[in-house]
């Protein structure tokens, strides 16, 4: 058996060693490694989600979403709201009218970019959102939602140039067949229509 | 229990909580004292009851999985694990090998991970304030960096998926896994010179808190807390679920199951899990992530109709045994769905353990327990 105190001294010993070892060691050594964070931020890690955002081609009207309602109906939380946009004629535009997420219910568990079949929602890396209030104040409507494809590559370049490479690769393929169709169908087969 | 009469003088009854620091969460203990001394404790919980049972009643299987994060939210990845191994049994899907392992893997870094930090939760109760509880957050934040650049988020990772696992381990994060295994040795042993011999912390942790190994096996107390009360019990040994029947290591036991033996059966289960780590790291084979069949259901997650019959899987968690109960009807969703917490569980065995104790004591008793109440009020 040691002194006794012995223990407290060797704990004191430690403390000591990490608060001078703090001040030259790198931060991955045993260093500081916080950030002074309004003015310094850390590296953001690519894969990081937060909260969903739509993308867009080349200008806002060519939107990727057809408003299938795939995400509405899978979204755990049911923080989506979608309906169809319609034509002079009636018929489905294949094209949201209306595309609100309710940021306060989402929990940014990722489902709605899993499941989607057209490669138009993705998760975000803005967290710094603020509402004066609770009700409507975290509701974002498509404006607010839309995002260029170029923003996309910028956040996450390892899966925006994949499913670039993949929407491109199904472009050729379409006009090498030749096929006068507007749009192509949904892969899944699942409905094409969710609310209207 | 039913509190005695307080009209009794002698008697004096406090509340703790539901905000009180040391109560991890919205917790309340009716302590009822005799001087100094605790004679009679009543646990009130559920002020974070959030419905999540009857919630995935009416989701479909592949939605409950991010709910299943909420509940020990110090460790998503363990409750993910107990969730996709019940759905697997139900529905008969097998797991590909490379997907075992990284759900091995990361399995044993949520361990590592709930363990560091509640080593320095109980020390903060004890009034080491924020010196061991930082040092252990230091190397935490590595881990969940590491979670964050693999699964997308630090804390709810809704990583599993039926039959594998959402996405696969790069070459760079396996790199970065063995670097923190390598590392964390020299960590704990610093971490164990700061505390393990300290005797202000051997004085209030020795002889305080003893739940028998007797009383332990009737409360149903699984974990940490039952191993250190010396009962050798861990599922992983027991059941040999997922591939732990591959790997060589040991199951630490306690000898009085005092609070100092919970805090030390935990460091030694940190080292076993690194033993794990290294054993699977050095064998994770290539191959597929998920099973083929269970592929198209991850674009349609409402065509997942497993067939009827139930389930029980479990699983075990840094906390205990976590157990989820499954009725499929044959419909998407679940028809009965049940979680047996280990939080909940071993909280019934903590008035057994705080009779008799200092009141002052009560607070390191909970804090050893290592409790988290999104898992217990669910």
């Amino acid at each position: 058996m040691t002194v006794f105190g012995w223990g407290v001294f060797k704990g004191m010993m430690v403390t000591l060693k990490n608060f001078l070892t703090s001040y030259y060691r790198k931060p991955d050594e045993g260093g500081i490694f916080t950030v002074q964070y309004p003015e310094e931020r850390e590296k953001k890690i690519e894969n990081f989600r937060n909260f969903p955002f739509l993308v867009y081609d080349e200008t806002p009207g060519k939107i990727r979403c057809v408003a299938c309602g795939i995400c509405e109906r899978e979204c755990p939380t049911k923080c989506i709201h979608i309906e169809m946009e319609l034509d002079a004629t009636g018929k489905p535009a294949r094209k949201p009218a209306v595309f609100d997420i309710d940021y306060g219910l989402c929990m940014n568990c990722g489902m709605c970019e899993e499941v989607c079949p057209f490669d138009s929602i993705f998760m975000d890396h803005v967290f710094e959102i603020t509402a004066p209030e609770r009700q409507t104040g975290l509701v974002r409507h498509k404006d607010a939602l839309l995002k260029a494809n170029e923003y996309f590559q910028k956040i996450r370049p390892t899966l925006a140039s994949v499913i670039d490479q993949k929407r491109k690769a199904a472009e050729e393929k379409k006009k090498a067949a030749a096929a006068p169709q507007p749009v192509p169908p949904p892969s899944t087969g699942g409905p094409t229509q969710g609310a209207v | 229990m039913d509190l005695k009469n307080t009209e009794n003088a002698s008697t004096l009854e406090i509340n703790f909580g539901p905000q009180h620091p040391s109560t991890h969460g919205v917790f309340r203990m009716i302590v009822q004292l005799e001087g100094e001394k605790v004679c009679g404790l009543k646990p009130i919980f559920g002020y974070l009851h959030r419905n999540h049972e009857q919630i995935a009643e009416n989701l479909p299987y592949a939605a409950i999985m991010p709910y299943t994060d909420r509940l020990d939210y110090v460790n998503a990845l363990t409750n993910n694990f107990g969730y996709a191994l019940t759905v697997e049994k139900l529905a008969g899907l097998e797991v590909p090998e490379r997907a075992e392992f990284i759900r091995v893997i990361m399995a044993e870094l949520a361990r590592i991970v709930n363990h560091i930090a509640v080593i320095g939760f109980m020390l903060n109760d004890l009034g080491a304030f924020f010196t061991p509880l930082l040092y252990a957050f230091r190397e935490r934040e590595r881990i969940l960096d590491l979670f964050e650049t693999i699964t997308g988020s630090r804390l709810m990772c809704n990583f599993f998926r039926f039959g594998g696992v959402k996405r696969d381990l790069t070459k760079e994060n396996l790199a970065t896994i063995q670097q923190i295994v390598d590392k964390f040795p020299a960590f704990l042993k610093e971490f164990e010179a700061l505390l393990s011999q300290n005797e202000i912390l051997c004085m209030r942790c020795q002889n305080v808190g003893i739940l028998s190994a007797a009383d332990a096996t009737n409360a149903g107390i699984t974990g940490p807390v039952l191993r250190a009360s010396g009962v050798n019990y861990d599922i992983r040994k027991v059941d040999h679920y997922s591939i732990y029947d591959r790997f060589d290591f040991k199951i630490p036991l306690g000898e009085k199951g005092d609070v100092y033996d919970r805090y030390y059966v935990r460091i030694l289960e940190i080292r076993e899990s690194l033993k794990i780590l290294d054993q699977a790291l050095a064998r994770i084979p290539q191959g597929e992530i998920i099973n083929k069949k269970a592929i198209p259901f991850l674009k349609m997650p409402r065509n997942f109709k497993p067939p009827v019959g139930e389930a029980y899987g479990r699983v075990e968690a840094p906390k205990g045994e976590l157990g989820y109960y499954i009725v499929s009807d044959g419909t998407p969703q679940p028809w009965r769905y049940h979680v047996r917490a280990p939080s909940l569980i071993n909280l019934t065995a903590l008035e057994a353990m705080c009779l008799g104790q200092k009141v002052a004591d009560a607070v390191i008793i909970l804090g050893s327990i290592d409790i988290v109440l999104g898992e217990t009020d669910r």
